[in-house]
């Protein structure tokens, strides 16, 4: 067929992407379960059984999500070895941004050193993290980008209620970050991912913004239906990383690492009862200091985990993040 | 085809025992499985998962906020065996 205008040339990346380095920030207050018992009727002890959380990580009243981002995504760059000048893509996962323009991702770019890098922040909750590793490999792959940030940055102390029992003393503050580029290798196997908007409302803020401005809500949080959650994330979530693990061409018993959303310890405990890990899969466990970190849970977690076992570094990690959407995203990398 | 009252009794004993460790004489069809047995919520949903193994029947999430007791749960799978 001839056209009427010359032939238009299209992008072409790399086969293969990996993950190069993380970075982590995590709010500088380690908030205790004895400080938000009270408010919600409760004790330590109630709060470690049920949510395995000693402490969650909450940062200062000056310190925004755009400021934990930065410094997770200094310390990913500088462990790189990549130019930040090379960095041509930020992607921002967050749900916590309470200046909803501009994007962090922009901001953080040119805070970094990455001006003028293509950024954008997306929100897809507690597998936001997962859905940009999805999304850099693709965009590096398919030649629109050559070096990516991706950055998963959380503030949610924002959006807490103090007497709120199903999810407010969960919630902690911070950011990871990963930096991604080509590689001899497949470093990123790929991604199971998806929604259930049928179940919005299982995790959801209880107010609209509006409704606020308006004067007839309190201040907008996050609240969650603790029992519907808790099915879909170990018994629907067991079945997407089944999907995820055939997906990448491995079995369970190929992982050095498993790294679910940091949501409850008991999510965790169960989740991994469920894959039948074997024990030789080192289970991330970061929520026990840190609290739920939505979409910086993964990469935080994983961070921890590469500090206390860098022989994990070349092996094969399994993340899996679930949350408010529902939304859900499933990848194995091999961790850097 | 439906269980009878006691099988399914015995059968959701051994499945909150497992998740519990209480002692599977200890449930009976008048208990609350929050104030008597004193089950969370978490716990709850993990038995509710494994009884819809167990006896082949789907429990909803609306319907599992309405099993307040032992019996509650026995009679609706009973029901849902048909």
């Amino acid at each position: 067929m001839t056209t009427p205008h010359p032939i238009l040339r299209q992008a072409q990346g790399p086969a293969h992407t990996r993950m190069y380095a993380v970075g982590a920030t995590r709010g500088s207050r380690a908030v205790p379960n004895a400080e938000l018992a009270p408010a919600i009727d409760s004790s330590d002890e109630w709060i470690r059984q049920r949510t395995g959380i000693i402490t969650r990580a909450r940062a200062d009243a000056d310190t925004g999500a755009v400021d934990l981002a930065t410094g997770a995504a200094r310390e990913a760059i500088e462990k790189s070895g990549v130019a930040s000048h090379l960095i041509d893509l930020v992607i921002v996962a967050t749900i916590s941004n309470t200046r909803q323009t501009p994007s962090i991702a922009a901001v953080i770019a040119d805070r970094v050193g990455a001006n003028p890098a293509a950024a954008y922040d997306s929100n897809a909750a507690c597998a936001g993290y997962v859905y940009g590793i999805a999304q850099a490999d693709a965009l590096i792959r398919a030649g629109a980008a050559h070096y990516a940030l991706v950055v998963g940055a959380e503030k949610l102390s924002d959006l807490v209620d103090p007497t709120d029992r199903s999810i407010s003393f969960l919630l902690g503050d911070g950011a990871g970050a990963a930096v991604l580029g080509p590689s001899d290798f497949p470093g990123v196997s790929a991604t199971v991912w998806g929604s259930d908007g049928s179940k919005a409302a299982a995790i959801a803020m209880n107010h609209t913004l509006v409704e606020f401005r308006d004067g007839v809500s309190e201040w907008p949080t996050l609240r969650q239906e603790g029992q519907t959650v808790f099915r879909w994330a170990v018994w629907d979530m067991a079945k997407v990383a089944q999907r995820a693990l055939d997906a990448a061409g491995i079995t369970s018993a190929d992982l050095a690492a498993f790294i679910p959303h940091q949501a409850n310890m008991r999510i965790i405990d169960e989740f991994a009862k469920q894959l039948k890990l074997p024990e030789s899969v080192i289970i991330a466990r970061d929520i026990a200091t840190t609290g739920n970190t939505s979409a910086a849970s993964i990469p935080l977690a994983t961070h921890r985990l590469l500090a206390e076992h860098p022989e994990l570094s070349g092996g094969l990690a399994l993340q899996i993040g679930f949350g408010a959407g529902l939304v859900f995203g499933a990848q194995v990398v091999v961790l850097p | 085809m439906a269980s009878s009252t006691d099988d399914v009794l015995a059968g959701m004993a051994e499945l909150i025992h497992d998740e519990t460790g209480i002692a599977t004489d200890a449930v009976a069809l008048d208990k609350s499985f929050t104030d008597d047995l004193d089950i969370d919520s978490i716990s709850m949903m993990t038995i509710i998962v494994n009884v819809e193994d167990k006896f082949d029947v789907k429990i909803p999430d609306e319907a599992v906020k309405d099993l307040k007791t032992v019996g509650d749960a026995v009679s609706y799978i009973i029901k849902a065996q048909g």
